[in-house]
C-alpha cells in the first residue's frame, strides 16, 4: 500500500497520506449497496451502539461508514469487523438516516471476497463460501455435509469440539446424512449457470 | 426603632414554592414581622404574584386601614411593578410599598436554613422601619417624539427602518458606509435555501431610499447624542464626498475620465479582491447611487495638480471639492442600534497561513470569487488564475478558541456549507468540510446539511492544526497541506488541497465601544451591545428608548437579524404610539435655598442632568433626564440635593432597622 | 383456505421438530398446506455475502414455482427463509434492473415471477388470520402458571416483516396467553443468538447465546419458545456447553412456539417431537 509514503516521516505513525486512499471506494461500496446514502451518515454511532457485536469488532460500524467513504479500502477491508456482523438488521431499522447498514456490510463483505483481502484462515468467509458452493452444488443444504467440509476447510481440530454434540443429535435422530434433495436439479443449475 | 405613629404597615411574606421555603422558614419570618412597630397585618402566602395573593392586599388594606405595604419575595425586577399597582388598587400611594428580596438575596444564595431565616428576618426589619417614612410621590409623564433614528444600514437596519415607515413615522437611517446594504450586499447566494442576496436585498435597499418616510445619511456617523427616552437631540455629521448628492444621477461618467486610467486602489467592496478608481461606486447597485472621491488616494487631495477631469466630464456640476464635514441636528424619540459586526481577521489565526499563502482566503473573499459580479465574475480561480482542483473549507476560525473569541460564531456552519455547495458547482472541486461540531439549528438548515453530505463533499471532524506548504511526497507538492485530526476514524490526516478557505467568526465592530459610549448603553463581556434580559428583553437596553437589534447584540444570520429587527420596530413603536412615558419619581431635586452654586454636581453627573442657572446661581436638575443614581446627592456639599425615595431619614431608619433588633 | 408451504432446508435436518410440530398443529387447527414443489434454498444471509445477484435468484425460482402453482399466500416458518423473500420481492419492486435481470433469467428457464405471491410466517397466520380467540378455544390443556419467554431472534421481524411490532414483536406472546400461559415481558426478545457464529467465531457466539438464557432466567421463564431454527438450535444445543464453560447453570426448556401450541392442545409429545430435545423438559405442573 504505502507506494506514496516513502519518506520516513510518515512510517509508523497514524498519519493518513491522501495519495494513499482510494477515492472511488466510499462511491464503489455505495452503489454495491443498491444506491445506499452511506454519505449522508451523520456519525451519530446509533447503529455501534445498536449491534449486539460491535465490542468485539476492530471498528464499530459507525467508523466503517466513516472509513468508507473517506477511501480507506485497505483498512476497512483487512479488519474482521464486517465479518462480525450477523446480520441481524438492529443498525437498519433504528439508523436515523435510514441508510441499510446490514447491506453496507453484505457489500463489503463481497468486495472482500473479490480482492481476498479478508483475514487468512478466517472461519466467517470460509463458512460463506462453502455454504454457496454446497447450494450451488445440489440446490439445498445438508447440515451435516455443510460443516463437515466447513471443518475440513477451516480447522479439522475444531470439529472434535463438536463430536458430541453430533453424535447426541444423531441419536436423537435430529441430523441425518440423507436428505431428501430437489427431485429436478436441472432447471435450478441452468439458471444458475446462466 | 424608629416609629412613625400614623404608618400601619401591612406585611406579606411569599413562599414563592420551594424557592424560598425551603431555605427560610417562612411562617417564623411572618410570626416575627407581626411583632414589629407599625405593623398591623403580617401574612404568608404560596405565590405573592398571583391573583389571589394581590387580590388579598386589596382586602386586608380596606379591613385593616393600612397605608404602608412590605411584600418579602422575589428581585424588584421581576415583581416590584405587580405590587406596586396592588398598592395603588388598594387605594393606598404606590410609593408607600416596600419590596425585600429574600429568594436573590436570602434562600437561593445559603445553606444553613437557620441563618437565611435570621438574615431574612434582617431585611424584613429593615424595609418595614423604611417604609413608614416614605412620602406619596407621582410618576411623571412625558411626551414622546415620534420620530426614530435608526443607526447602521445593513440588512437590520433596512428592516427595522421599512417596518417603522410603514407604519407611518418619520425614520432616520444613518449609515456610516458611502452605501446601505451592509455585509450583506456582498454575499452570493444565502443559506439554506439558495436565492440570491443581491435579489432578496437590493429591492428593499431601493424601497429605502423611495420611501416618503425615511430619511438616508449615508456616509453619515452619530457624534452626539443627548436628553432622554422619548426625547433625543442627535447630532449627526456627514462626511464629505466631494460630490453634491441632489445633483449626482450616477452616470459614472467621471470615473471614466477619472485621470487613472486604470484602476490601481483596493476595493472594500471585493475585499480587495480588485482594484478602484479614487472616484468611485462602492457596488452597481449601491444606494444612494451616487459616486464619491476617496481623499485618500485622489491626487487633487494629495498634490493639488489634478487637473479635475472628473469634475469636467459632470454635466450636471456635481462635484465640489470644497465640501466639508457637515454636523446635522435631529430630534427623535426612540433610537434603534443596528450596528452589526465585523468579520474575525484571520490574520490573528497565524497558523492557518493567511496572508503568508496567497491562496488561503477568508470566507468573504470566496463569497465574492463566487459572485457573478465579483472580481473575476463568478469565476472560481487562484491569484494565479488556475482553476482548483481541490478546496478544504476550515470552520471556526476565530470562534470558540480562548485564544480569539471564545463564543460560536453560529454562522459560520450553515455559510460554510453554503460555500462548499457553490464551490462545488462552480469548480467540481474534491472539497473537505472541517469542523469540530457540525452546528445547524434552523428551519431548513439541517436538511442542508443532509443534502451537501449527499453532494460528495467530504466532512472531516477535527480542528485543523495547520496550514503549510511543507509537502511529504510529490502528491504534496505546490499544495498547501492541511493537518486535522479526523476524530470519528482516529488518525490523523494530511491533506493536500489548491485553496484553503477560512470560515472566519463574527465579533464586535471595530467601533462598538465607540458608539456604546454615545449611545450610553452597556457591553457584555465580548463586546457585543447588551440587552436589557437575555430571554425577556432582547431588544431593549438599559437605557429607555434606545433599542438593538442584529448581529451588533451577538452573532446573529439574516433570518434571525430581520426577526429582530422586526421586533425592535414593534417596541419603538409600541412607545410611540403609548404616547408618553412614565418616569420614576426616584430624581434627586435641589433645595436652591441651600445650592451654594459650587456646581460640582454638573460635572459629576453622567447624565447630564445638571444645568446652571446663571441668573439665580444656582444649579438645576432635569428630572426627565435624571436617572436617580444618587451621585449627586452623595457630593453635593451643602447638603442641597435631596432625592425622592432615598431621602436620609428613609435610607438612616432602613439602616437602622437592619442592623438593630 | 389452503396455503403453499415452504420449510426451507433447516427444517428438513436440524429444525425437523419445527417441521413435525408446526405441521402437527396446523392439521389440527385445520390449516391445509401443500409443500412447494421442488424448491431450492434460499440463500441465507451466507449468500447475500458470496453474489447477491445469486441469493435474489434462487429465491425467486422459488417465487416463480409458487406462482406456476397458483399459489397465492405461501407458509414460510424459517426466520432467515422469511427474510430472504421479503428481501427478495422488496428488491424486485423497488429495484427496476434487478427486476428485469431476475425476470430474464427466470424466462430462460421457463419460469416467470409477476409479483403476486404473499409471504406469510405461521404466526402472522394464527394470530392475524385465525386469530387468538380461536386458537384459544384449541387449548383443551391450558398451561396454566407456565411462565413463557417468547424469542423472536432478528430476521423474523426485521427489517421488512409487517405482521409484528418491529421494536415490540407481541404475536408469540399472544399465542402463548390463549394457550393459557403467562408471557414474561423482557428486553431481549429481538436480540441477535450470533446465527452460524457458534460454528465460526465460536467464543462469541457461545457469549451471545449466554447473555440471553441468562435474562430470560433471570426474568423467571420456565421456557423459552421461539420461531426460528437457528435461533432454537443455538439455545438449546449450546446450553450445556455454555454452562460448563461459564460455570454457570443457564439451562431452561427451549422448544418451539408450536411445540407449546401442541402440548396445550393435548397433540402427544411424541408427535412434537418433544421425546428428541436436548434441553431439559418443560415440567407440566
Amino acid at each position: 500500500m504505502n507506494a506514496s509514503s516513502s519518506d520516513i516521516l510518515t512510517q509508523g505513525l497514524t498519519v493518513k497520506l491522501e495519495a494513499d486512499l482510494d477515492k472511488n471506494f466510499g462511491e464503489t461500496i455505495a452503489r454495491e449497496a443498491h444506491g445506499e446514502k452511506l454519505f449522508g451518515c451523520i456519525q451519530c454511532g446509533n447503529c455501534s451502539a445498536a449491534c449486539p457485536l460491535s465490542v468485539w469488532m476492530d471498528y464499530t460500524p459507525r467508523k466503517v461508514i466513516a472509513m468508507v467513504r473517506a477511501g480507506f479500502k485497505q483498512e476497512v477491508l483487512s479488519n474482521r469487523t464486517v465479518w462480525l456482523c450477523a446480520s441481524c438488521y438492529q443498525c437498519t431499522v433504528e439508523c436515523p438516516k435510514g441508510i441499510k447498514i446490514t447491506d453496507v456490510m453484505y457489500a463489503l463483505k463481497r468486495e472482500a471476497i473479490e480482492n481476498k483481502v479478508y483475514p487468512k484462515n478466517f472461519p466467517v468467509p470460509i463458512l460463506a463460501r462453502t455454504f454457496f458452493n454446497e447450494v450451488k452444488r445440489t440446490g439445498r443444504i445438508n447440515e451435516i455435509f455443510l460443516l463437515t467440509i466447513y471443518y475440513l476447510r477451516y480447522n479439522i481440530f475444531k470439529m472434535l469440539g463438536y463430536a458430541s454434540l453430533g453424535m447426541k443429535l444423531f441419536m436423537k435422530r435430529r441430523l441425518s446424512l440423507f436428505e431428501k434433495g430437489m427431485s429436478d436439479k436441472k432447471e435450478f443449475k441452468a439458471m444458475l449457470n446462466q | 426603632m424608629p416609629i412613625n405613629d400614623e404608618a400601619r404597615v401591612g406585611f406579606y411574606i411569599c413562599h414563592c414554592g420551594h424557592n424560598i421555603a425551603n431555605m427560610v422558614d417562612v411562617t417564623s419570618v411572618a410570626e416575627y414581622a407581626a411583632k414589629l412597630p407599625n405593623v398591623v397585618l403580617s401574612r404568608d402566602y404560596k405565590y405573592m404574584c398571583s391573583d389571589p395573593g394581590q387580590e388579598m392586599i386589596l382586602k386586608d388594606a380596606e379591613v385593616f386601614k393600612l397605608n404602608r405595604i412590605v411584600v418579602a419575595s422575589c428581585s424588584p425586577l421581576l415583581h416590584e411593578n405587580t405590587f406596586r399597582n396592588a398598592t395603588a388598587k388598594a387605594g393606598i400611594n404606590q410609593f408607600y410599598f416596600q419590596m425585600v428580596n429574600i429568594r436573590e438575596n436570602a434562600s437561593w444564595v445559603h445553606e444553613d436554613k437557620e441563618l437565611a431565616t435570621v438574615k431574612a428576618k434582617d431585611l424584613v426589619r429593615a424595609a418595614i422601619s423604611r417604609v413608614v417614612f416614605h412620602k406619596a410621590l407621582e410618576k411623571k409623564k412625558v411626551p414622546v417624539n415620534p420620530d426614530v433614528l435608526i443607526v447602521g444600514g445593513g440588512i437590520s437596519g433596512i428592516s427595522a427602518a421599512l417596518n417603522i415607515a410603514n407604519a407611518g413615522k418619520k425614520v432616520y437611517l444613518v449609515e456610516k458606509d458611502p452605501t446601505i446594504g451592509g455585509y450583506m450586499a456582498k454575499f452570493d447566494k444565502t443559506f439554506p435555501t439558495l436565492d440570491c442576496a443581491a435579489c432578496i436585498l437590493t429591492p428593499k435597499m431601493s424601497a429605502v431610499l423611495k420611501h416618503p418616510g425615511i430619511t438616508l445619511m449615508s456616509y453619515s456617523e452619530v457624534a452626539a447624542v443627548e436628553g432622554y427616552v422619548g426625547n433625543y437631540q442627535v447630532k449627526v455629521t456627514r462626511k464629505p464626498r466631494y460630490i453634491i448628492e441632489e445633483k449626482c444621477v450616477g452616470c459614472f461618467a467621471c470615473i471614466d475620465a477619472c485621470i487613472f486610467k486604470e484602476a490601481k486602489f483596493s476595493d472594500e467592496f471585493n475585499e480587495g479582491l480588485s482594484k478602484r478608481k479614487p472616484v468611485y461606486i462602492p457596488f452597481p447597485q449601491a444606494t444612494p447611487q451616487v459616486v464619491l472621491i476617496d481623499d485618500k488616494t485622489c491626487i487633487h487631495f494629495k498634490t493639488g495638480k489634478c487637473p479635475q477631469s472628473c469634475a469636467k466630464a459632470c454635466d450636471r456640476n456635481a462635484f465640489d471639492f470644497d465640501q466639508k464635514p457637515v454636523t446635522q441636528e435631529l430630534e427623535v424619540g426612540t433610537i434603534l442600534l443596528c450596528t452589526g459586526f465585523q468579520p474575525f481577521d484571520a490574520a490573528r489565526a497565524p497558523y492557518y497561513g493567511y496572508g503568508r499563502y496567497p491562496n488561503v482566503y477568508t470566507s468573504l473573499e470566496v463569497e465574492r470569487l463566487v459572485n457573478a459580479s465579483g472580481p473575476t465574475g463568478g469565476n472560481v480561480v487562484l491569484r494565479d488564475k488556475t482553476r482548483p482542483k481541490s478546496i478544504g473549507i476550515i470552520h471556526c476560525v476565530g470562534s470558540r478558541d480562548e485564544k480569539t473569541n471564545k463564543w460560536c460564531s453560529r454562522v459560520c456552519c450553515m455559510y460554510s456549507l453554503k460555500l462548499a455547495h457553490l464551490l462545488k458547482e462552480h469548480t467540481d472541486a474534491e472539497i473537505y468540510n472541517f469542523y469540530i461540531d457540525m452546528r445547524t439549528p434552523g428551519k431548513g438548515y439541517e436538511e442542508f446539511y443532509d443534502k451537501l453530505l449527499n453532494e460528495g463533499v467530504h466532512f472531516i471532524r477535527g480542528r485543523v492544526a495547520e496550514v503549510s506548504d511543507w509537502a511529504i511526497n510529490e502528491h504534496e507538492k505546490g499544495k498547501l497541506v492541511i493537518r486535522a485530526e479526523d476524530t470519528l476514524i482516529g488518525m490523523v490526516r494530511r491533506i493536500p488541497v489548491d485553496m484553503v478557505v477560512l470560515a472566519v467568526g463574527i465579533e464586535p465592530g471595530k467601533d462598538a465601544q465607540d458608539i456604546r459610549r454615545v449611545f450610553n448603553i452597556s457591553c457584555s463581556n465580548e463586546g457585543f451591545f447588551l440587552e436589557r434580559h437575555p430571554k425577556l428583553a432582547p431588544v431593549e437596553t438599559f437605557t429607555d428608548g434606545i433599542f438593538i437589534a442584529g448581529a451588533c447584540q451577538g452573532p446573529k444570520d439574516i433570518p434571525d437579524s430581520v426577526a429582530q429587527a422586526g421586533a425592535a420596530a414593534a417596541q419603538a413603536l409600541a412607545l410611540i404610539d403609548s404616547g408618553f412615558v412614565e418616569l420614576e419619581p426616584n430624581t434627586a431635586f435641589i433645595n436652591e435655598e441651600l445650592c451654594c452654586g459650587c456646581q460640582v454636581c454638573i460635572n459629576l453627573c453622567p447624565y447630564h442632568a445638571i444645568t446652571f442657572d446663571e441668573t439665580k446661581s444656582v444649579s438645576h436638575i432635569n428630572e426627565a433626564i435624571c436617572k436617580g443614581c444618587g451621585t449627586c446627592v452623595a457630593a453635593c456639599g451643602s447638603g442641597a440635593i435631596t432625592q425622592n425615595l432615598f431621602e436620609d431619614q428613609q435610607i438612616l431608619s432602613e439602616i437602622y432597622g437592619l442592623l438593630v433588633e | 383456505m389452503k396455503y403453499l408451504y415452504y420449510p426451507g432446508c433447516s427444517l428438513k435436518s436440524s429444525g425437523k421438530l419445527y417441521e413435525i410440530s408446526l405441521l402437527a398443529v396446523l392439521k389440527r387447527l385445520g390449516v391445509e398446506v401443500e409443500e412447494l414443489e421442488n424448491w431450492n434454498c434460499c440463500g441465507a444471509t451466507n449468500y447475500m455475502s458470496i453474489n447477491e445477484s445469486y441469493a435474489i435468484e434462487i429465491t425467486a425460482r422459488n417465487l416463480a414455482i409458487a406462482e406456476r402453482m397458483v399459489g397465492i399466500e405461501m407458509i414460510v416458518p424459517c426466520a432467515a427463509c422469511f427474510m430472504g423473500f421479503l428481501k427478495t420481492q422488496k428488491y424486485m419492486e423497488s429495484d427496476p434492473v434487478t427486476r428485469e435481470k431476475v425476470n430474464d433469467l427466470l424466462n430462460k428457464a421457463g419460469l416467470s415471477y409477476t409479483g403476486k405471491v404473499k409471504i406469510r410466517h405461521p404466526l402472522d397466520v394464527l394470530v392475524n388470520h385465525l386469530g387468538t380467540d380461536a386458537l384459544a378455544k384449541t387449548a383443551e390443556m391450558p398451561l396454566k402458571g407456565i411462565k413463557v419467554a417468547s424469542y423472536y431472534g432478528c430476521q423474523l421481524i426485521r427489517p421488512y416483516a409487517t405482521f409484528d411490532d418491529q421494536w415490540n414483536p407481541h404475536t408469540m406472546d399472544d399465542i402463548a396467553r390463549a394457550m393459557g400461559a403467562t408471557p414474561v415481558d423482557w428486553p431481549l426478545k429481538s436480540r441477535c443468538c450470533s446465527g452460524s457464529m457458534t460454528s465460526t467465531m465460536t467464543g462469541i457466539g457461545l457469549r451471545m447465546n449466554y447473555v440471553i438464557l441468562k435474562e430470560a432466567k433471570s426474568r423467571g421463564a420456565d421456557v423459552i419458545i421461539t420461531a426460528c431454527p437457528l435461533c432454537q438450535f443455538n439455545l438449546e444445543c449450546f446450553q450445556g456447553k455454555i454452562s460448563r464453560k461459564l460455570k454457570e447453570d443457564v439451562r431452561i426448556p427451549v422448544m418451539y412456539f408450536t411445540q407449546l401450541m401442541g402440548l396445550a392442545m393435548g397433540i402427544p409429545a411424541k408427535q412434537l417431537g418433544l421425546k428428541q430435545m436436548l434441553s431439559p423438559s418443560l415440567v407440566l405442573t
